[in-house]
């Protein structure tokens, strides 16, 4: 990722910002100027998501891409969050914790890096309820 | 003075390696180590948490504690000797992070082990100068020690962020007091991974007389004793120096019992008596007196005064106690534990 992509959607991904539109009731993460549904008669405004969720699907990630070979084997799954919308993203846990439908919530870490002497991104990840 | 702690907020990852797995790698006697630091085991970061997600979590905790609007925050200071950049402040990404931008001022501090509690001192005045609302410091760290060193039997990670403000006070800071010196007990050059010592050194002429000084200072400054103090809390790079400098200032071992947490934790440098602190909150009843000094290395410390206030009860739950938050640790061989620290190279 480059680092003004990075941070351009920075508040975004730190915070889980999306959007709301007023006019359906739909909530939409990441953000959207337009509701799919509403198009031009959208009523978007800024909505931050509580951060809690559960797991929808994983898979276990023993190959990963350059950037992310430290952090292998990892979990890579798709969290629905408690008002609706899903989105990809790492969960934190032991192998053999991990199961369709279990409870999360966010976390903040590290996203990757570019280098030693590059960028480091931030953002959300997904922990056990419990934890 | 009016000007306290509105809210706390810590956080430990939960890895854990023990002190027998470092001492076997490096063939050394793993219970006269125990005997000599009085630690069992040190927290480890997870591979991707560093100063700055520790910080964040801790401010979240903190924030969420007491239910703190993170706009009326007017000033962020994260203390820390492992900032991830060398320029980039921590905390900067901090105050977006806990949705405390734009209107605020922020800037990192360094002072060894000490630069969590310069931040609460810049804190207090900020406040009681009535230039700021609330005011956020923050001690987080994840310590290097090399490979081998005396160091990486303690040297640990985890972070603790406090809310300073004038209203809804959980304990007033009734005074403070600061003790410097130039003193080279320990330190890291710029672009060195781990940081050197003086050995020995850095007991009697480094900890010992600035804690002590620090300490003795503010009890004059204050007119009060040990004996006036329900609880008190040193800097703890291991268990046995402050639990010896408390014997030195005339503290029993039950006033330091709550916040001795560095025989479970190790020493999380800029957290560390940030976190005796927490510990000592999470137990204390209004009206407990509390007594802090950290110590940093090169060479000073902060001494503080606590008085603690019936606010306590209303947020003591609104956030994972010290307690909470170094159960169920996940403990992990040095390899792993090699790893984590990023001490193999890719």
């Amino acid at each position: 990722m480059s680092v003004p992509r990075f941070w351009r959607r920075l508040k975004n991904i730190y915070n889980l910002i999306g959007t709301h539109c007023k006019k359906c009731g739909s909530f939409l993460y990441p953000p959207r100027n337009m509701c799919p549904k509403c198009r031009r008669n959208s009523m978007t405004v800024p909505f931050k998501f509580k951060g809690t969720g559960e797991v929808l699907t994983y898979t276990i990630i023993h190959t990963g891409a350059k950037d992310y070979t430290k952090l292998t084997p990892y979990i890579l799954a798709i969290i629905k969050l408690d008002e609706g919308p899903q989105l990809t993203s790492q969960v934190i846990c032991d192998h053999s914790q991990i199961c369709i439908g279990m409870k999360v919530k966010a976390a903040f870490r590290k996203l990757g890096e570019e280098s030693e002497k590059g960028m480091i991104y931030y953002g959300t990840k997904f922990v056990p309820m419990e934890v | 003075m009016s000007v306290g702690i509105v809210s706390y907020g810590a956080y430990i990852p939960r890895y854990r390696i023990r002190v027998e797995e470092i001492a076997k790698v490096w063939g050394a006697n793993p219970n006269s180590i125990i005997d000599g630091l009085m630690v069992y085991e040190k927290s480890v970061p997870d591979l991707d948490e560093d100063t700055i997600t520790i910080a964040v979590e801790a401010a979240r905790h903190a924030i969420n504690r007491a239910g703190i609007d993170p706009q009326e925050i007017g000033a962020l200071y994260t203390g820390s000797e492992s900032h991830p950049y060398a320029v980039k402040p921590s905390s900067t990404v901090v105050a977006e992070a806990i949705g405390a931008t734009p209107s605020l001022t922020v800037a990192d501090y360094e002072f060894a082990c000490k630069a969590g509690t310069a931040a609460i001192q810049t804190c207090m005045g900020m406040v009681d100068a009535g230039m700021i609302k609330l005011g956020m410091a923050i001690g987080a760290d994840v310590a290097q020690g090399a490979p081998g060193d005396a160091l990486e039997y303690t040297a640990a990670a985890g972070g603790v962020a406090y809310a300073i403000g004038k209203n809804d006070l959980v304990a007033n800071i009734e005074s403070t007091y600061s003790f410097t010196t130039d003193t080279p007990d320990f330190w890291r050059r710029e672009g060195m991974p781990y940081p050197e010592h003086g050995g020995r050194f850095t007991g009697e002429p480094g900890y010992f007389k600035h804690v002590t000084s620090a300490a003795q200072g503010l009890l004059e400054k204050m007119g009060t004793k040990p004996s006036d103090y329900d609880y008190a809390i040193f800097h703890q790079p291991n268990g046995k120096f402050p639990t010896r400098a408390a014997k030195m200032l005339g503290f029993n071992s039950d006033q330091i019992k709550p916040g001795l947490v560095v025989t479970r934790l190790g020493n999380t440098y800029s957290g560390s008596c940030m976190m005796g602190l927490a510990a000592t909150l999470d137990i204390a009843k209004a009206g407990d007196r509390i007594f802090m000094t950290s110590f940093g290395s090169g060479a000073g410390s902060d001494s503080f005064s606590f008085t603690v206030t019936d606010r306590i009860e209303e947020i003591r739950n609104g956030a994972p106690s010290v307690e909470t938050l170094m159960a169920n640790p996940i403990y992990i061989d040095y390899a792993t534990y090699a790893r984590h620290k990023n001490k193999i190279k890719l």
